[in-house]
């Protein structure tokens, strides 16, 4: 006879620097409930559009998450773009892909390694941060910033690349796909690795969609679903094709964000090679009236960005629909079933932002 | 594939029918947003399938009652949970229901007033 | 004693930031920047720890796990606010459920500005917290006498 008992996990945990919390159902060693408990780090930022206009919210936007920054900061503003009808010039969509490609190389190289870390991989972490500071650098060098950019603005951006710019984006990128293969390696095919991401929490392709999966969760379970496909910035000029998993596993879950990286590599160099020059803003004339709902693909998955303007220069609701909100419930499902010694590691598998869940 | 955003009015009654016709189409459940108007709530639930999405708008009294989509798509707890706690959206049987304590904050329904 | 201080432990909370801060705190730890190169540790525990690296503004549901944080440490510590969320609430300032700075809830010893943070100014933050740990040290062994 098994006896029930409830762990408390979190606030303060060893899995991420981010507050959540789960209340763990246990029957021994096994997870039969997950309550999730948030709003640790709950701001009120949709709020704050009654207080900044629309080009100033464009700060406060980026500053929803320090990690997904550059995709909150370029949603945000197609949203408004799209309601007030901007034709965004061709050369700032393009820098617009570029920089989003770059922190999703950036993004994924951090989960990689606080997945390794999850672990008790240390080498491997290190060597994935490590890896992770290219990036940092190339974004230093281009936007001045190393984590928070302020580059998008409504009507296009605000920096401008030049080619000594862009050639260095090319050679580091090409040095690090060089650098990644002996860690793509480690994580596919080393057997600690694989002992404790294969058949580890799996989540069924019917699942992911009813529980309204988005991102690399959803392509692991085998849903060819992303949102670059909408065409939005510059996607619709390159050749974007959706990385799918079948074994909707954890390991099918890191080799998607793997095969991702490569992705990226592959669509800022397609980028650089066909950016056209000419300005990088279009000018912004009177204020926003209508609403509008606009996807893009972050990282993490899909985030949809709903602005309501009435005519003034504030807006009257700005929502922020961000992927992790769409993956806590599948995280759920997936911690039902599970050991407990397997959760830090299923909390991960699904990139967690609580900064952007909270908002 | 471009990035439209349809919205669909419906009404109170013509509400439950319709998202139970969205899950056996096999829609994914986008997301559910809240907003202040002066007559009451606008509710937006957002469901995708493939690469398109359609937003059913629903008009709420200020007093009147929802019924939780919680039965239909399991997943929609968190999102109808924000709206009841920020916004005082009267949102009923949500499974589970946190009784406005998922953000716990000592302002109570601050979307609500606007200035 | 005078040893223990000069490797201090550090613990981390995100009292309500974005994450950009936590990410560039966790960075500092990492190859690049490599702050265990001088002895510091970064700990989950905060009965071990010697310095307290906060993230974020204040909001109602964290100000409490905070101050517990803060009183589980052993004495002397050192509380350093990182960011310019932690140091006066930044550009969350005016949202409803942001109560301000760290020193509104516990007492702050170095602020550490920036959005988000540069490591480098982050390790200069935490070598001036050693200088207040020394202080505090002393003055701890001053009132013993």
């Amino acid at each position: 006879m098994s006896t029930r008992s409830i762990v408390p996990f979190g606030p303060q945990h060893p899995v991420l620097p981010e507050p959540v919390h789960l209340d763990l159902v246990l029957e021994d060693e096994m997870v039969v409930d997950a309550v999730p408990s948030i709003g640790y780090i709950h701001r009120g930022l949709e709020k704050l559009v009654d207080k900044r206009d629309f080009k100033q919210y464009v700060y406060i936007a980026e500053r929803v998450c320090g990690i997904c920054s550059c995709g909150h900061g370029l949603g945000y503003c197609q949203a408004v773009e799209q309601v007030m009808g901007i034709e965004v010039p061709d050369r700032a969509r393009y820098l617009r892909t570029i920089w989003m490609e770059m922190s999703r190389v950036h993004s994924h190289l951090l989960w990689l390694g606080l997945l390794a870390d999850a672990m008790g991989f240390e080498s491997l972490f290190m060597e994935s941060w490590r890896l992770r500071e290219k990036i940092l650098d190339l974004f230093d060098e281009t936007t001045g910033g190393r984590i928070i950019h302020s580059v998008n603005q409504v009507g296009g951006v605000q920096k401008d690349m030049d080619q000594g710019m862009l050639d260095d984006i090319l050679r580091v990128t090409r040095d690090l796909e060089k650098d990644m293969k002996p860690v793509i390696d480690t994580f596919l095919q080393d057997y600690t690795v694989q002992s404790r991401l294969k058949g580890v929490g799996v989540l069924s392709k019917e699942d992911a969609i009813g529980l309204g999966a988005v991102g690399p969760m959803l392509r692991a379970s085998g849903v060819s679903y992303d949102a670059r496909l909408l065409g939005y910035a510059a996607y619709g000029e390159l050749s974007v094709e959706p990385v799918l998993s079948t074994e909707g596993d954890s390991y099918g879950r890191c080799a998607v964000r793997l095969q991702e990286i490569l992705q990226s590599f592959a669509l800022i160099r397609e980028a650089i090679g066909k950016i056209p020059a000419g300005p990088v803003s279009a000018p912004v004339k009177g204020n926003p009236d209508g609403e509008y709902f606009f996807r893009i693909e972050q990282p993490r998955g899909e985030a949809i960005y709903y602005v309501k303007c009435n005519g003034t220069k504030n807006l009257e609701r700005f929502r922020l629909r961000t992927p992790t909100t769409s993956n806590i419930p599948p995280m759920v499902q997936l911690l039902k079933g599970s050991q407990l010694a397997d959760v830090p590691l299923l909390i991960l598998t699904i990139d967690p932002c609580v900064s952007c869940t909270e908002r | 594939m471009d990035n439209r955003s349809e919205i669909r009015k419906i009404t109170m009654a013509e509400f439950f029918s319709a998202v139970v016709h969205m899950k056996t189409e096999g829609w994914r459940l986008a997301q559910i947003c809240a907003n202040s108007v002066p007559q009451g709530y606008e509710m937006s639930y957002s469901f995708c399938k493939g690469y398109q999405m359609v937003t059913l708008r629903l008009e709420v009294g200020p007093d009147e009652e929802v019924a939780s989509i919680t039965q239909i798509y399991p997943c929609a707890f968190l999102q109808e949970n924000e709206a009841k706690e920020l916004f005082g959206v009267q949102i009923t049987k949500i499974q589970p229901d946190y009784r406005d304590k998922l953000y716990r904050i000592e302002e109570s329904t601050p979307f609500r007033k606007k200035e | 004693m005078n040893k223990v201080s000069k490797s201090p432990w550090l613990l981390h909370y995100d009292a309500s930031s974005c994450n950009g801060c936590d990410i560039e705190v966790l960075d500092c730890l990492t190859p690049k920047y490599d702050i265990e190169r001088f002895g510091i540790i970064n700990t989950g525990d905060p009965f071990q720890a010697d310095i307290l690296l906060i993230t974020g503004g204040v909001n109602s549901q964290t100000a409490p796990v905070v101050k517990q944080i803060y009183s589980q440490m052993a004495e002397p510590k050192v509380v350093v606010a990182v960011g310019i969320c932690a140091c006066t609430g930044g550009v969350f300032k005016e949202c409803y459920n942001i109560k301000g700075g760290i020193d509104t809830v516990i007492p702050v010893d170095v602020y550490v500005p920036g959005c988000a943070a540069r490591p480098e100014s982050i390790i200069d933050g935490v070598v001036r917290a050693l200088q207040v740990l020394d202080d505090k040290q002393a003055a701890l062994k001053n009132k013993e006498r």
